[in-house]
């Protein structure tokens, strides 16, 4: 029952916030110096002030804000996010066809950190003055430090191009190879490689010392010490009653760096010619398509927002305390 | 006055709060190497370029010449500028952008979690509502979105940066508020009648600052990874050469060349490292409590 209220009350909160990101990117396209109408007629290679006016009027560029505001938040909730005149294609259309890769690719990313991320922690944990320790503790400056599409150019540089490993070309699949599904599933992990290990570099850095600070603590607990007592073996006190509350924290930062995971992304994208919505923003960036990039914006900032509902679901079933209601 | 009462007086003499953290912080072997580091930063990139004079723009010698090779130290980029040059010159934009995009970031961060903070009650949910809303916000793409409409300048670029990146700031300060103005002496302060500003900015924030100190030091380090990736992305001023600009416009030749690429990355990386280093010196200096955890 409580979950039921709560998650209501998230959803309510969720569209209230997408319905917010929508008017942030309608205003940002008045706010900006030139009009579409420019854009179109600059297309069509120019054209006069009449003409100017007959595209206003056929966009209804020329009516009142707070009209264009409510016919574009219709347009939106119907699924409709304009039209890129670049790619010629509806930007709903654009990025469907996009998004599957980039969730692909930052899910995985996301996994890789957080599961070893949370090894390396409680395994440094075990001994805060060991080797393993010590390599967290650089591996989390380093992930802080270098700014991540040059680690993706070194490792590309790297185990592309000195030691070929790993596909230079980039992208998702070679078009020339195989194309049954397992031989495609193994040529898209394949290029998933690089990618994926670049991104999840610096969560990875940052989970680990997170978790490394939440096993210490949890370690030094009233309860851990009675498991010891009654004598569990030291990998179940660890890894069975310890490990569930140390990864509270990492759960919780997971879920709220989704933001910050979704723009590294882009220039991991960028980098790896990977074929997602990052590889798009930097195609309509240079293109100036602005519906294109508002659009990616606007599906970008709904995948935070899910994903943030699903970390507060987890959080709730991983931590009977506040299932319960008790908090 | 004996030995032993003189000893007795000097256990007694206590060291000025700035003091000791400024002791703490020297004590700290790391803090010690990310200053030292930052210094050479700033002094090879302001003062380099008075030395050596060759113009980053100019194309110099072959497109691409390796490192040490025809006498160009660091070899030449994609169009055959020297990287050396470029190197130096990029330096101050990078760190002048990210210098600016942090002062925005803090002012803005700390002025809505100060008066979220203070005041509560409706003022505190508007300002959290805003601040949820610009974290589920890609920040990269926000930025984004804002420099390519608004033209990239060096300018823009430190607005977008402080823009998309005050939340953390926000809370961070907002927290503290809501700790220090239940305490003793801001209510001394009130019951004299000082006003609501006063309060604020001369009472509360003076007490939060340690905190926000770090945070600052810390923004500094995005900011000039943020402005790096926006170079990157093509987004930076044609006319203004910057360690991201230097990545950016290589990035087609990386497999043909490394170093037009590896040079400006280990300098932004040695950058951001020197910052974060200081900034745990400080963190440490500033939180003892914290550091005996």
């Amino acid at each position: 029952m409580h979950i039921a209220s709560v998650l209501i009350r998230r959803i309510l909160n969720a569209a209230g916030l997408l319905a917010a990101v929508l008017i942030l990117c309608f205003t940002l396209i008045h706010l900006a110096p030139g009009d579409p109408a420019e854009v179109i007629a600059g297309e069509m290679g120019g054209a006069t002030e009449e003409m100017m006016a007959e595209i206003r009027a056929l966009y209804g560029l020329d009516r009142p804000f707070h009209v264009q505001l409510l016919s574009y938040l219709g347009n939106v909730a119907q699924g409709d996010l304009g039209y890129s005149f670049y790619f010629n294609q509806p930007v709903t259309d654009l990025i469907v066809e996009r998004l599957g890769a980039t969730l692909l690719l930052v899910i995985s990313a996301l996994l890789l950190a957080i599961f070893l991320g949370t090894f390396l922690g409680v395994v440094a944990a075990r001994n805060p003055n060991g080797l393993i320790s010590h390599f967290v503790t650089v591996l989390a400056l380093f992930g802080y430090a270098a700014p991540v599409f040059w680690t993706a150019i070194i490792l590309l540089i790297l185990f592309a191009s000195v030691i070929p490993i790993f596909p230079a070309s980039g992208g998702m699949y070679d078009i020339t190879g195989p194309d049954d599904p397992i031989s495609r599933a193994l040529d898209i992990a394949h290029h998933m490689v690089l990618p994926v290990i670049t991104l999840s570099t610096i969560y990875l850095a940052f989970y680990s010392r997170l978790a490394r600070a939440s096993m210490l603590d949890v370690l030094g607990s009233d309860y851990i010490r009675t498991a010891r007592a009654k004598g569990l073996a030291e990998v179940v006190v660890v890894y069975k009653h310890a490990l569930r509350n140390a990864v509270l924290p990492v759960v919780t930062f997971a879920g709220l760096q989704f933001a910050q995971l979704m723009s590294g992304a882009v220039l991991v994208e960028a980098v790896y010619s990977w074929p997602g919505l990052g590889t798009l923003a930097f195609e309509s960036l240079l293109r100036r398509d602005t519906p294109t990039l508002l659009g990616i914006l606007f599906f970008s900032s709904m995948v935070v927002i899910i994903a943030n509902l699903l970390t507060d679901i987890a959080y709730r079933l991983i931590d009977p305390r506040i299932r319960s209601g008790a908090r | 006055m004996s030995d032993a009462a003189r000893e007795f007086e000097q256990e007694l003499r206590v060291e000025s709060p700035a003091r000791e953290a400024w002791r703490m912080f020297i004590s700290n072997n790391s803090a010690i190497v990310g200053l030292a580091i930052f210094t050479l930063i700033i002094l090879t990139t302001f003062v380099g370029p008075l030395v050596y004079t060759v113009d980053p723009f100019e194309l110099v010698w072959a497109p691409l010449t390796p490192p040490g090779e025809e006498g160009w130290l660091l070899g030449t980029d994609y169009l055959g500028r020297d990287l050396v040059a470029g190197l130096l010159i990029g330096g101050q934009s990078t760190l002048a952008v990210g210098a600016a995009a942090a002062v925005i970031t803090i002012t803005i961060g700390i002025t809505v979690g100060a008066l979220a903070g203070y005041y509560r009650g409706w003022v505190d949910e508007a300002l959290m509502r805003v601040t949820e809303f610009f974290q589920v916000l890609p920040p990269l793409l926000l930025a984004m979105v804002l420099v390519m409409l608004f033209e990239p300048s060096l300018t823009t670029i430190a607005f977008a940066i402080g823009i998309v990146s005050w939340t953390s700031a926000a809370r961070l300060t907002r927290a503290e508020f809501m700790r220090i103005r239940e305490l003793e002496y801001v209510k001394a302060a009130r019951s004299i009648s000082a006003s609501n500003a006063r309060i604020i900015w001369r009472v509360i924030l003076p007490n939060a600052a340690p905190p926000l100190i770090v945070s600052a030091a810390l923004s500094v380090g995005t900011a000039i990874l943020f402005e790096a990736g926006l170079s990157f992305l093509g987004l930076s001023d044609a006319n203004v050469m910057s360690w991201g600009k230097l990545i950016g416009d290589n990035r087609p030749a990386i497999l043909a060349a490394w170093w037009p690429v590896t040079f400006p990355g280990v300098a932004i990386f040695l950058t951001v490292l020197a910052v974060s280093l200081i900034g745990d010196g400080l963190n440490d200096a500033l939180n003892p409590k914290l550091r005996r955890r």
